[in-house]
């Protein structure tokens, strides 16, 4: 079970929250060719290591933030709102 | 009765010998003292052969005293049937257990299974897979299947009551035994909030009843004494018969409690640290015939003895590769038992238990193994041979010694099942010989003999110091507490534990899953070298003990035959759960009506009065039908319809996705989500619409109302309700955050009550309301806001019948008040009928009303659906608006949304045939009926489907495939009922 | 047969050598089915199959052993049943018992229109020339009669494909690994790929822990890697990868002789022939390579088992581990070509990737030796996504997406 800290309600279970898949994707124009509209709503970085996402916090304070998780251990190095740019972790994922 | 129990000893032990219990075994009534386990029972009644090995049927004793258990796996029935695979070595024996040998036919004592045994050559390793292939493995494979298994399914109800409980702690220790123990008294009074769990009924693990001197005290005493110290501390609690056996992420653990009798409790705890203190587990040593009962661990059987005060046998002979087994055998001494010969594999016996065992008259052979046994059902012997100087073989000469038990120790491996699962490195380490916690990546520490400090002084400070330390890492100030014994023993542990000769096919490494040498060496000669192709070819430590006794000698023989070094193999992860936990605590209260809570409308009990049957409509039960005076589906369905055309129906709408939208932005939010302009929308107008994702497949439809300029009330399909306000809440949070609006679901703040049908306005005016009800005031697709029947309302003008129609929104409390109202006003001029959800499907099919997720799947697109014209001319970008302009979803064979009705009427359509060119097995399917009924208004059969290229093919004929029959039908234009809408505008 | 002394080393351990016609990257089911049917149909001799692990350590030694052809879309439904047909001739074309069971697996219905929904499915499927049977109740009942078809959402009825089974995942591996080895197929195992040597748009070898070959074509099947090594090759796939979890319990006498699943009560268990039950229900929600499992899903899993079947409450859990599974957009396998010359792929194959070995090697073989895609597998290309051409079948089945 994942214990998410939300920003705004503290240390949750999994359970309280929704998965929103990778963060930090632009969404293209009317004018983007197929390649580039397919690329935006099909291909994914799905890292083994740190992965940029977001969560809503459904049974909380309904808000969408940010989180950075290694996908093969689970450990949450950052959590920061919609909109920020994607944290610095080398030192800490250096340590794990 | 007279007491059964022959070999209880006189005095000693953790058992009341006044409070007698009695108990069957294989129908034999027997008895045994309060404090027993069924395993100590049963060996303190001179049972040896308790059951029957899972592949070869060999009888098979109580091995062990505690969770490695491999043979004594019994069903026990619990008042209603038979649980199978109980441990006997860990289950409290009660009054009236009833016991019984899951193996053996037909029974344990004489088991015809055994012929197996005598053909063992024939099953090795991976037999399944190399024999039975002629004529097919489906000749063979019921015969296998009812010969595996450990028991069968219990019978009748299970009268368990299970729970989940959650907890939050500073520090977890999980077991009590000396280093559990010690950390517990370090930390209790440094303010962490400390749980200690033991899986025994009572705390102190190897310390019960073992005699030996802490702080000056008896061991027990001082368990006692520890335990007064700790256990008032609101800090700290205390949790027994509760068992770990699960290490999940982020420090989450799993408990299964069963300390309350017919009650099993399964706890989540989130623990800050935690300090595993789990022991180490006594390994078997491995000769010819090493399982026959009467063999024992050495630890297990001073357990007995010192604990149970059960005589294990008259003579007991103690093999071991290290010293820990010689306070076994002067345990043994201790008590009466003789003991014949410690057989010890090291060349030279360390003086300290060399000379102790001088002085009591106890034969030590050193440098020597077992090499085979004797007896059958019971140990009647065992035949010792000589180490050869190179210690790879055995000296020609033997001797045989007559005994009824054998103690054998191979030394200790640590419990590292918990450190495993939490992703934890095991190494092994080459002075102890087994696998120990290397680094942990969670908030773990692991302490006592658990990180192989195998003596009481060594596990007692180590855990001691171990939960300082973990206390001070969860934020606490905590010093260890100095404890001393005078215990001094030594280890000295000689790595051998596989007698070097003999038939290697009778030597066991595995008890529960019958695995040999044999079968390890077959392997190695068919290349399965790693740890895990090993594991699964042979079956070595899968079966429910998952390895405990079995994983360290198979990985010692795979180094050995593969010439690496143990450390080179490796081992295989650890897996919850560490001890088997019943799958009723992990499911909880969570079954029947708590599986998944169902929603009810707020006037449920109305339409109960109504006699409306219910059905699950994702989570919300809602009225089918009503039975009213008895009649059926069918008929119920169909005068509900036309009741609906000819005056009035009544339906309650309530779970209608009901999502407000507020703010200057309100409007430009809305229209980037619709496939339809929402900005053009007039404030009091209404617009139905489609919404899609992002690859331009219809999501939902639904009705949007401008209730202001800034206000919108948008309406969802009920199915699609909760997550369709996410999906909002996402576009707006993570894409567009700058547009201005606030997004509320207020589904189940407002009931709906909707009156359809040609009286429905006559009706509503009888009632009080300030709300002008009138065709020129409130048209089709308008919205109105005022007070209805004294409650304050929203009525808007939308039909999904065809019918003119009000959905009349009142706060939920009003709901019963509302429909109770329009059914009399109804009354007195008109016929109300209340109508069920599949009435309402049949009026919207009769108007080719589209049902999202019934209409359409995850294929179709706005323009399958005759959107085409608003996608087309609406110039703003929308969600799912570019993958529209792809070649794929601009084809015109596409399928596409028609009508359908079958050209012999007496044909029934059903939704779910196919279109199809061809053979009725090998065709071609064109698409598919998606909606279909009964018309009661047009008295035929008529549907709907998503047809390849259908909106050319309006006229055509077509055939479809149902169950096996195939038909013609006429497509047609989906709106079969007043396609012109006068009905629905009046 | 006298003690099972004949039976020679299983599959050879050879050096990796300079250069290969072929290598393949992963010897999961997938990579050894397509080295055997390279070597055994297309005469292709020089073959290596790399695996950073053990031979059949992925997925393929991790599944639910679940076998069946009952797809919706006929795309699908052909090369599924190509596969089912495969399986069923398996045991005899490898010499070796890879204990197909074909007891029927059993998909539950849970209301009116969850039963409309079911007969699209079944309709199609026939019409796909592969077997589908509805049920009532009472039928199912008979089929199991231990469930409880008045549960929370009570049985309406379900549909059997008679002919899916169960079969045994580790013989799948070890059948193909001996046979493509006697063949002469080079399988190196503890050898992991840490990149590719592409000119001009053209892949000529890899570089691995034990260094670098070259080789005239390279494919790869790495299910729970296949992003990683694109990535390596230079090109993005469409693919999430998440944990699935499956449990078993303790063995018992059978007492369960079909594969049940229901998408409403969602699970799925059949009982091996070892006598545990063997069930497990949706993938976690979250990208994943874990490998283990959680504790919210455990939950759900076992129980919805006990609301199907309130007999199991009794019975022990005994252990419960988690497979990576690649999901694609719209749950169909990912085949064929990549954007690199002579480099081709298969994956994405999510929860389903073992009914597919025997197909997935046959027509990757074809595709590989040919240059072209298999029939079989025409629609299966990496293009279909910005085309738009999916073949959803998450989709077909009619249930709310």
């Amino acid at each position: 079970m994942l214990r998410i800290r939300c920003p705004w309600c503290g240390t949750r279970d999994e359970v309280e929250f929704n998965f929103g898949g990778e963060s930090h994707i632009t969404r293209p124009g009317l004018d983007a060719d197929d390649a580039l509209w397919s690329d935006y709503l099909f291909n994914k970085e799905n890292p083994r290591g740190v992965h940029y996402e977001h969560w809503l916090h459904k049974y909380g304070c309904g808000r969408w933030f940010n989180i950075a998780r290694d996908t093969l251990t689970h450990e949450i190095h950052a959590v920061y709102a919609m909109g920020d740019p994607k944290p610095e972790l080398v030192e800490k994922i250096a340590g794990d | 009765m007279t007491d059964t129990q022959k070999n209880r000893l006189e005095t000693g032990g953790r058992i009341d010998r006044r409070k007698a219990v009695t108990f069957t075994f294989n129908g034999r009534k027997l008895q045994g003292c309060r404090g027993d386990t069924i395993a100590s029972a049963l060996l303190a009644n001179g049972v040896s052969t308790v059951n029957r090995s899972f592949k070869y049927h060999r009888p098979r004793g109580v091995m062990s005293a505690g969770v490695e258990e491999t043979n004594a796996l019994l069903s026990v029935y619990d008042g209603q049937g038979d649980v199978p695979v109980v441990r006997s070595t860990m289950r409290a024996l009660i009054d009236d257990h009833r016991i019984k040998s899951p193996g053996g036919f037909p029974n344990v004592n004489f088991d015809l299974g055994r012929m197996l045994d005598f053909t063992h050559r024939l099953w090795t390793a991976g037999f399944y897979n190399k024999i039975f292939k002629w004529p097919g493995w489906h000749w063979y494979e019921g015969m296998v299947r009812r010969m595996a298994g450990l028991g069968h399914l219990p019978a009748g109800e299970d009268s368990n009551r299970y729970f989940h409980h959650n907890l939050h702690c500073d520090l977890l220790i999980v077991g009590a035994g000396p280093a559990g123990l010690a950390a517990a008294l370090s930390t209790v009074d440094s303010g962490a909030r400390v749980v200690l769990v033991e899986q025994d009924h009572e705390t102190g693990g190897s310390l019960l009843g073992c005699g030996a001197t802490i702080d000056s005290v008896d061991s027990d005493l001082w368990i006692n004494q520890t335990m007064a110290a700790i256990e008032d501390k609101p800090n700290l609690t205390v949790m027994t018969s509760s068992t770990v056996s699960g290490y999940y992420d982020h420090n989450m653990l799993t408990i299964t409690d069963r300390s309350t009798p017919g009650v099993k409790r399964f706890w989540k705890v989130r623990a800050g640290q935690v300090l595993l203190t789990t022991g180490a587990i006594e390994q078997p040593l491995v000769f010819e015939n090493n399982d026959r009962p009467g063999i024992m661990l050495a630890n297990a059987a001073m357990e007995y003895v010192n604990r149970y005060a059960v005589r294990p046998a008259d003579a007991m002979v103690v093999a071991t590769n290290n010293d820990s087994a010689y306070r076994v055998a002067f345990t043994l001494d201790d008590h009466g038992i003789e003991v014949p010969a410690v057989v010890d594999a090291r060349k030279t016996v360390p003086d300290e238990p060399a000379d102790e065992a001088r002085r009591r008259g106890i034969p030590v052979m050193p440098g020597s193994v077992v090499l085979n046994t004797h007896g059958n059902r019971a140990l009647t012997g065992v035949r010792i041979g000589k180490l050869a100087a190179d210690g790879k073989s055995v000296t020609p000469e033997g001797v045989d010694i007559t005994c009824q038990g054998l103690a054998v120790s191979g030394g200790f491996n640590p419990t590292c099942h918990l450190f495993s699962q939490a992703r934890g490195k095991l190494s092994y380490d080459t002075e102890l010989a087994c696998f120990r916690s290397d680094h942990g990546l969670q908030k773990v520490t692991v302490a006592g003999a658990a990180n192989g400090k195998f003596s009481l002084s060594g596990a007692l400070n180590n855990g001691a110091k171990a939960g300082a330390e973990a206390a001070t890492r969860a934020g606490y100030t905590c010093t260890p507490t100095a404890i001393s014994t005078t215990e001094t023993e030594g280890y000295n542990l000689e790595a051998m534990r596989i007698t070097p000769c003999g038939d290697s096919s009778r030597q066991w490494v595995d008890y529960m899953h019958d695995v040999t040498v044999a079968d390890i060496q077959l392997a190695v000669r068919e290349n399965f070298v790693s740890v895990e192709h090993l594991k699964r070819h042979t079956t070595t430590g899968m079966s429910a003990d998952q390895g405990k006794t079995s994983n360290l000698n198979a990985l010692t023989l795979l180094a050995e035959l593969t010439g690496r070094p143990v450390e080179e193999v490796g081992t295989t992860t650890f897996r919850p759960q560490f001890m088997p936990v019943p799958m009723g605590a992990i499911a909880g209260q969570r079954h029947g009506d708590h599986y998944a809570p169902a929603r009810l409308l707020p006037a449920h009990k109305w339409h109960v009065r109504y006699g409306a049957v219910f059905e699950d409509y994702g989570p919300w039960k809602r009225p089918e039908y009503y039975a009213i005076d008895g009649r059926d589906r069918e008929t119920a369905i169909r005068e509900e319809a036309i009741a609906v055309r000819r005056e009035a129906g009544l339906f309650d709408a309530s779970p209608l996705g009901k999502i407000e939208l507020k703010g200057p932005d309100a409007g430009e939010f809305l229209n980037r989500i619709f496939v339809n302009n929402a900005l053009t929308l007039k404030t009091g107008r209404i617009r139905y619409g489609l919404m899609l994702n992002e690859n331009g497949i219809v999501m939902d439809d639904g009705v949007f109302a401008r209730l202001a300029e800034d206000h919108y009330l948008l309406s969802t399909t009920s199915a699609n309700a909760d997550h369709f306000t996410d999906w909002l809440e996402r576009w707006h949070q993570c894409e567009w955050p700058d547009l201005e609006l606030i997004i509320s679901a207020v589904t189940s703040q407002w009931a709906v009550v909707t009156l359809a049908g040609p009286a429905s306005r006559a009706i509503l005016q009888e009632l009080e309301s300030d709300i002008d009800f009138s065709a020129g005031v409130l048209p089709h697709m308008s919205i109105a806001t005022g007070t209805f029947l004294g409650a304050p309302a929203r009525v808007q003008r939308v039909s999904f019948t065809g019918e003119m129609s009000f959905e009349i929104n009142i706060p939920a409390l009003y709901a019963e008040r509302v429909m109770k109202a329009m059914m009399i006003a109804g009354g007195s001029a008109f016929h109300v009928e209340p109508i069920g959800a599949e009435a309402l499907m049949v009026l919207r099919t009769e108007k080719g009303y589209l049902h999202v997720g019934g209409d359409t799947d995850g294929t179709t697109n706005p323009m399958d659906v005759g959107f085409a014209g608003i996608v087309a001319r609406k110039q703003a970008d929308f969600v799912g608006k570019r993958s529209l302009l792809r070649a794929e979803d601009q084809r015109e064979d596409r399928r596409q949304y028609v009508g359908v009705e079958p050209l012999n009427p007496n044909e029934e359509l059903e939704p779910g045939a196919h279109f199809i060119t061809g053979p009725e097995q090998g065709g071609r399917s064109q698409g598919m009926v998606t909606s279909a009924c009964f018309s009661p208004t047009l008295e035929r059969s008529i549907g709907m489907g998503l047809l390849e290229s259908g909106f050319q093919r309006k006229g055509e004929t077509v055939k479809v495939y149902d169950d096996g029959r195939s038909f013609e039908v006429r497509i047609t234009d989906p709106v079969f009922y007043d396609p012109a809408g006068e009905k629905m505008n009046a | 047969m006298h003690d099972h002394k004949g039976w020679p080393a299983a599959w050879r351990s050879p050096e990796l050598k300079k250069n290969y016609d072929v290598v393949i990257i992963g010897a999961g089911g997938h990579g050894l089915a397509t080295a055997y049917y390279l070597a055994k149909k297309h005469a292709v001799k020089n073959i290596a199959v790399l695996d950073k692990g053990w031979l059949g350590g992925g997925n393929t030694g991790r599944n639910t052993q679940v076998t069946r052809s009952n797809y919706y879309w006929p795309q699908s439904a052909a090369f599924f049943d190509h596969s089912l047909k495969l399986y069923e001739g398996l045991g005899r074309e490898l010499n070796f018992n890879v204990m197909l069971s074909q007891r029927g697996v059993l998909t539950l219905a849970h209301s009116v229109h969850d039963l409309e929904g079911m007969r699209r499915w079944a309709n199609a499927i026939r019409i796909n020339k592969v077997d589908a049977e509805i049920l009532t109740p009472a039928e199912v009942k008979k089929l199991v009669p231990m469930i409880n078809l008045d549960c929370r959402f009570p049985v309406h009825g379900g549909f059997i494909q008679r002919r899916a089974g169960i079969s045994r995942h580790d013989a799948v591996a070890w059948g193909f690994a001996r046979a493509a080895s006697s063949l002469g197929v080079d399988i190196i195992q503890q050898c992991e790929v840490t990149g590719f040597n592409i000119q001009s748009g053209r892949v000529t070898g890899v570089n691995t822990t034990r260094g670098t070959v070259e080789a005239e074509k390279i494919s790869f099947s790495v299910a729970g890697n296949t992003s990683h090594i694109a990535k390596m090759a230079g090109f993005r796939v469409p693919i999430t990868s998440m944990q699935l979890q499956a449990m078993v319990s303790e063995p018992i006498k059978p007492c369960l002789h079909t594969v049940l699943t229901s998408s409403v009560i969602h699970m799925y268990v059949s009982q091996s022939d070892r006598g545990e039950l063997v069930f497990g229900g949706g993938a976690d929600v979250y990208n994943s390579y874990a490998q283990r499992g959680g504790i919210p899903l455990l939950q759900e899993n076992v129980a919805a088992l006990l609301e199907l079947i309130p007999a199991f409450s009794r019975l022990r859990l005994m252990r419960q581990w988690a497979g990576i599974t690649d999901i694609t957009p719209d749950t169909t396998p990912l085949m064929g070509h990549t954007p690199v010359q002579n480099l081709y792929f298969s994956g994405g194959w999510g929860t389903g990737g073992y009914k597919a070995i025997p197909a997935g090697g046959d027509t990757m073989a074809y595709t590989i030796a040919n240059d072209r895609p298999h029939p079989l597998i025409c629609d299966f290309g990496l293009d279909r996504f910005e085309s738009g051409k999916l073949v959803d079948e998450g989709a077909a089945s009619g249930v709310a997406h």
